[in-house]
């Protein structure tokens, strides 16, 4: 059995005549918490459902848990807990009965014992006979995180599971998600939060369909060779003005109190900075964010639909 | 290994089970419509309508021209609410409606009947609605044949109608006094059958898609036929529920003789629910939300009770009406039913009524198994 859990080259889906997923390799370690990150419409969802066997797959090749994801999709499907973005259980049915038909359909040895320890784990016990529809946001996301969970799946497939979840929810979520991992489950997850995103451990940041960068945190940052200046002090708004459109200036972006200067040519933004650097302002030069250079590979992406 | 499995199947019709419980709406409607329309059809509509306001013009005071009153009162048909002192009351009570009805006796009517010159009655009906003047006018003119024999006798004897060359012997046979709700009881269930599955079924998928939950089933290893027979089970038992509704009151309420054999009854059902359902499928696979999923259920309904001889004759309708008809399961569901239950008709009777519904049926679950696997890929 290959160390990876998903192992997939030049995967690539059209709608008519857009291409919304090009040409992406992707691999997956076992055990790995990956995350996937892009901008609304990057084609994200589309890859997952064509991971989990949701849409079949224009061009490419590759394995998903061992299983081609061309012909044997019904075995992925049997290994695999997708979440998807939009809470999708009945809110007719009570947690307990959601569970239980998720666990009829596949055919759980020990059912209710099953069902059981899932809401148990997930501390949805004494909720159990509580309508989903009834439910706010986060108890349903750890609905849907048990329900996905009930047949013991290889693979986690999570699309955006933290939208519109509250701080102490997602952090919840996410010690349950490391919890997962170190039992040896593999999870692909999206989301367009950064702290989330450094909590993965490695990453692939996909836009326009293309995937523009992968590795761990520390990776894309370096590989973006991104270097970013910090200015602090009072009007800003002047600065940022001043700094726009000069040679090696790529992102302005004002941070609560603070201005961030980024490019990927050092010396021209060094020049850069030099012209209008003053002392009323204190200017330091720092590592590049996550969110610098995402932003930053937004920017410089062709954006094919436009 | 995509085979079809029954543990799969019976997650999806235990869940179907408890939605229709929780949902209260749908539920009333599928007891409701069947409640609600037998009061209708079964109460409220005849379509041999008796004691008709009737306007009496009578000028002639004679023996005969009462006995004439009291026959036409006898026959039950017409019910003597006004006397039109003139033709222009009678005119006006016609003309407002007030009145079905106006017999005009003129004043040397028993003159002339005892010379035998055969006086004239006019009858003026309200026409405008055909359906309820008929079976009024039918009975006045064979009334007029027979009226005075018991009175004209002696040398008066010759002045009776006279017998025509053929004798004509009418058996109505089956419903011999008419009664309507014998005809439209048992018809109402295939109605209330089309009406109900077809909807339901229609919105059952649709929902699925516009609630997101298809996404979720879909990513599971559940086959299409698993959730399409598995949806259609439970309302397959509504619908002999409903059936089974209208048969008891068929039976206790509206009194319908229920001559054939019930079992046979069940049994041919279950091809026209299915047929029905199928329908639905189809229209669920076609529809983007559960708005047009009702709409074209209507579109389907309409035709349906209209085309079929449930509220019209059958037969009365030019070809090309008659050949949609034919298409349509209600009609021969109709035509079966009535047999069964009116005629008594036995297996053989109804065969070639259970072929088109048959046909129908398979044509309709090939379409929509074939739309529904291609908008699950």
């Amino acid at each position: 059995m290959s160390d990876f859990a998903i192992d997939v080259a030049g995967v690539t889906k059209r709608f008519g005549d857009k291409t919304v997923v090009n040409a992406i390799d992707l691999q997956v370690r076992r055990g790995e918490i990956y995350g996937f990150l892009g901008p609304n419409g990057s084609g994200k969802t589309t890859f997952i459902r064509m991971l989990c066997g949701l849409l079949t797959p224009d061009a490419g090749r590759g394995t998903c848990l061992g299983f081609d994801v061309l012909r044997q999709q019904a075995e992925i499907k049997r290994h695999v807990g997708y979440m998807t973005q939009r809470f999708s259980y009945y809110e007719d049915l009570s947690i307990r009965e959601n569970l239980d038909f998720i666990a009829r359909i596949y055919a759980v040895p020990d059912r209710a014992a099953a069902v059981q320890r899932s809401l148990e784990r997930l501390r949805l016990a004494n909720r159990s006979h509580q309508l989903a529809g009834e439910l706010s946001g986060g108890w349903k996301q750890r609905l849907a995180l048990a329900a996905c969970l009930i047949h013991s799946p290889q693979l986690l497939l999570l699309d955006e599971p933290t939208a519109g979840v509250d701080p102490k929810a997602r952090r919840d979520f996410w010690d349950e998600i490391h919890q997962l991992a170190a039992d040896g489950l593999t999870v692909l997850i999206t989301t367009h939060y950064m702290d989330e995103a450094e909590r993965c451990h490695r990453l692939a940041y996909l836009a326009y369909g293309q995937l523009l960068a992968r590795g761990t945190v520390a990776d894309v940052i370096a590989s973006a060779k991104l270097t970013t200046w910090i200015v602090a002090g009072p009007r800003l708004r002047a600065i940022a003005d001043a700094l726009r459109g000069r040679a090696g200036v790529e992102q302005v972006v004002a941070f609560g109190n603070t201005l961030h200067v980024s490019g990927r040519e050092a010396a021209q933004l060094d020049a850069a900075i030099a012209a209008v650097r003053d002392a009323g302002h204190t200017w330091t030069r720092a590592a590049a964010s996550l969110e610098d250079v995402f932003i930053g590979l937004m920017d410089t992406a062709r954006d094919n639909f436009a | 290994m995509r085979r079809f499995t029954l543990h799969r199947l019976w997650a999806i019709v235990l869940k179907e089970f408890i939605q229709m419980r929780r949902d209260r709406v749908t539920f009333g409607m599928m007891v409701g419509i069947p409640l609600m329309q037998l009061m209708l059809f079964g109460f409220a509509i005849n379509s041999d309508p008796r004691h008709l306001p009737t306007a009496l013009r009578l000028v002639d005071q004679g023996p005969y021209a009462r006995a004439l009153v009291a026959a036409l009162r006898q026959s039950e048909y017409f019910a003597i609410t006004r006397e039109a002192a003139s033709e222009a009351e009678a005119a006006r009570l016609l003309q407002r409606g007030e009145v079905q009805f106006v017999i005009n006796i003129p004043e040397d009517f028993t003159r002339r009947l005892l010379r035998g010159e055969r006086p004239t009655v006019l009858l003026e009906a309200d026409a405008s609605d055909p359906a309820a003047t008929g079976p009024a006018l039918a009975a006045a003119r064979t009334l007029a044949g027979s009226v005075f024999d018991r009175d004209l006798t002696g040398p008066l004897a010759r002045l009776r109608g006279k017998p025509g060359p053929v004798d004509f012997q009418v058996h109505a046979h089956y419903n011999p006094e008419n009664i309507t709700q014998y005809n439209v009881v048992p018809g109402l269930m295939g109605v209330v059958l089309t009406m109900t599955m077809v909807v339901i079924t229609a919105l059952a998928i649709t929902r699925e898609r516009e609630r997101g939950t298809m996404e979720n089933l879909l990513a599971t290893p559940v086959r299409p036929a698993e959730v399409m027979i598995g949806k259609i089970i439970p309302y397959i038992v509504v619908g002999y529920i409903q059936m089974t509704l209208i048969l008891l009151a068929a039976r206790f309420l509206f009194r319908v003789p229920l001559e054939g054999s019930l079992a046979l009854v069940y049994v041919v059902s279950f091809a026209f629910i299915a047929a029905n359902l199928a329908v639905g499928i189809t229209f669920s696979t076609l529809a983007k939300n559960q708005l047009q999923a009702v709409q074209m259920a209507f579109f389907f309904f309409l035709p349906s009770i209209l085309l079929s001889g449930f509220m019209f004759p059958f037969r009365g309708m030019p070809e090309w009406a008659q050949g949609i008809g034919s298409v349509l399961p209600l009609t021969h569901y109709l035509r079966i039913v009535r047999g069964i239950l009116l005629k008594g008709s036995g297996p053989a009777d109804i065969a070639p009524e259970l072929w088109p519904l048959l046909a129908f049926l398979v044509i309709a679950l090939l379409v929509g198994v074939k739309r529904y696997r291609q908008t699950l890929d």
